[in-house]
């Protein structure tokens, strides 16, 4: 049930969509992560909560290597939130959406 | 609506307790919890999972487990509890989304992965700090890393990322690994991996770069302080119950596990554990499945024997009394 909510980001496409005016959630994931499977249904649900307010992306690590050697991330799931092209938080591992929406309700009017 | 079955955790015991229930039919309800599937999604090939000669991959036999409990009639329901009132029958669980009164209350959620608890390592992980060798080994192709413990997860764990590692360090606090005698094998004869006998991690650089460079250990005996220069750092030290939703409600021993007695009963009748929850001594897939099936029989036979009056508020109950007479 992949949701069209959910952009896909790719190293060429990240750059642009961090700088955007919305604030930018990425999940950085792969294929072979379990961890990350769990967390793709709370990412998607999280794409239909804050539709049109926060851009709700996943980046795939094994195509695309760059960006996450570039925020040195060495383990996966990671989110990310942007705002303004500026990192503001970070979430290692596993995490429950109300624990995300928190995190994330501190940066979205 | 009144269950009469909520299974907390979906582990092997979680979903062994569901089949059971189901078939029992008692339609029984499982919250599988944060980490879905518990810790066997996080491994390969599980060798010593009976009826499977040449093993099966942990995910693949979790798959099947929470197919064949559905199969027979578990409803098996995403969402992580947030809290448990099991102060007086029904019992109360509540998650993000929703909240469940039931008869019973199966808790099967299992043990988590312990970190060392130096400051570094939290805020490294997932920065080189990893406790899951199976995500997070990927990103160490080529990179000289550090497993640290001794037991057979730090085995598997050691084993497994010489795929990918130039070489594997394992720091280990005593002179003889607590591994089973496959895995002692196993890691002795892979030529990546080497042994730091009698050592205890102090420090994990580089935290102002926000990467891992290197992990600083004491040699207990001799005292000796060296670094050893690493990218990537897999904790492997054992485990910790997740029973923080039950402080204060359900009897735990001094480390957090529930205690349980004559088979799966808790200090509250009605409540039942089973797995990891309650067990620090073998903490095997198959005897987390043996006591699943435990709780689900021992549910069983409360139910039979639980009065109607169960499930009604006490004012009712009481209403009920004095219209008797």
């Amino acid at each position: 049930m992949a949701s069209d909510k959910v952009t896909i980001l790719t190293d060429g496409t990240f750059e642009q969509t961090i700088n955007g005016e919305k604030p930018v959630l990425v999940d950085f994931w792969a294929e072979w992560c379990g961890p990350c499977r769990r967390l793709a249904p709370t990412v998607e649900e999280l794409a239909n909560d804050y539709n049109g307010r926060v851009v709700v992306a996943k980046m795939n690590v094994d195509e695309n290597p760059s960006t996450p050697m570039r925020f040195s991330i060495r383990g996966i799931p990671t989110l990310l939130l942007f705002k303004s092209g500026q990192l503001v938080e970070q979430v290692v591992g596993l995490a429950d959406k109300d624990s995300l929406k928190k995190l994330i309700d501190k940066h979205v009017a | 609506m009144l269950r009469n079955v909520v299974v907390i955790g979906s582990g092997p015991a979680g979903l062994t307790a569901a089949l059971y229930a189901a078939r029992a039919n008692l339609n029984p309800l499982v919250i599988e919890g944060l980490e879905a599937g518990g810790q066997l999604m996080l491994t390969t090939l599980v060798e010593n999972w009976p009826g499977y000669r040449d093993g099966i991959m942990g995910p693949d036999l979790m798959g099947e487990m929470r197919a064949q409990a559905e199969r027979f009639g578990a409803e098996i329901l995403r969402g992580h509890v947030t809290a448990v009132d099991m102060q007086s029958a029904p019992f109360k669980v509540t998650t993000s989304d929703a909240s469940y009164e039931t008869r019973t209350l199966v808790i099967a959620t299992g043990a988590s992965a312990r970190l060392l608890g130096i400051p570094s390592e939290r805020s490294l992980l997932g920065h080189g700090v990893s406790t899951c060798a199976t995500c997070d080994g990927y990103f160490f192709r080529g990179k000289p890393i550090a497993v640290v413990g001794g037991g057979d997860t730090a085995m598997e764990e050691a084993i497994f990322l010489t795929r990918f590692a130039s070489s594997v360090t394992v720091i280990h606090r005593r002179d003889t690994l607590r591994a089973s005698k496959v895995m002692q094998v196993k890691a002795f004869a892979n030529p990546k991996i080497t042994f730091e006998w009698n050592a205890e991690v102090e420090d994990m650089t580089d935290v102002s770069r926000g990467e891992v460079d290197g992990v600083s250990i004491r040699n207990l005996v001799t005292g000796e302080r060296k670094v050893i220069p690493v990218e990537g750092i897999f904790v492997a030290i054992g485990h910790t119950p997740n029973t923080s939703l039950f402080k204060g409600q359900l009897e735990m021993d001094a480390n957090g596990y529930l205690i349980t007695h004559s088979g799966s009963k808790t200090s509250i009748p009605g409540v039942f554990a089973c797995g990891d929850v309650q067990d620090h001594v073998y903490r095997q897939a198959v005897t987390a499945a043996g006591s699943g099936c435990m709780a689900a029989i021992d549910a069983e036979k409360y139910l039979e024997g639980v009065p109607q009056h169960l499930g009604k508020t006490t004012e009712t109950v009481n209403d009920e009394l004095r219209t008797m007479k």
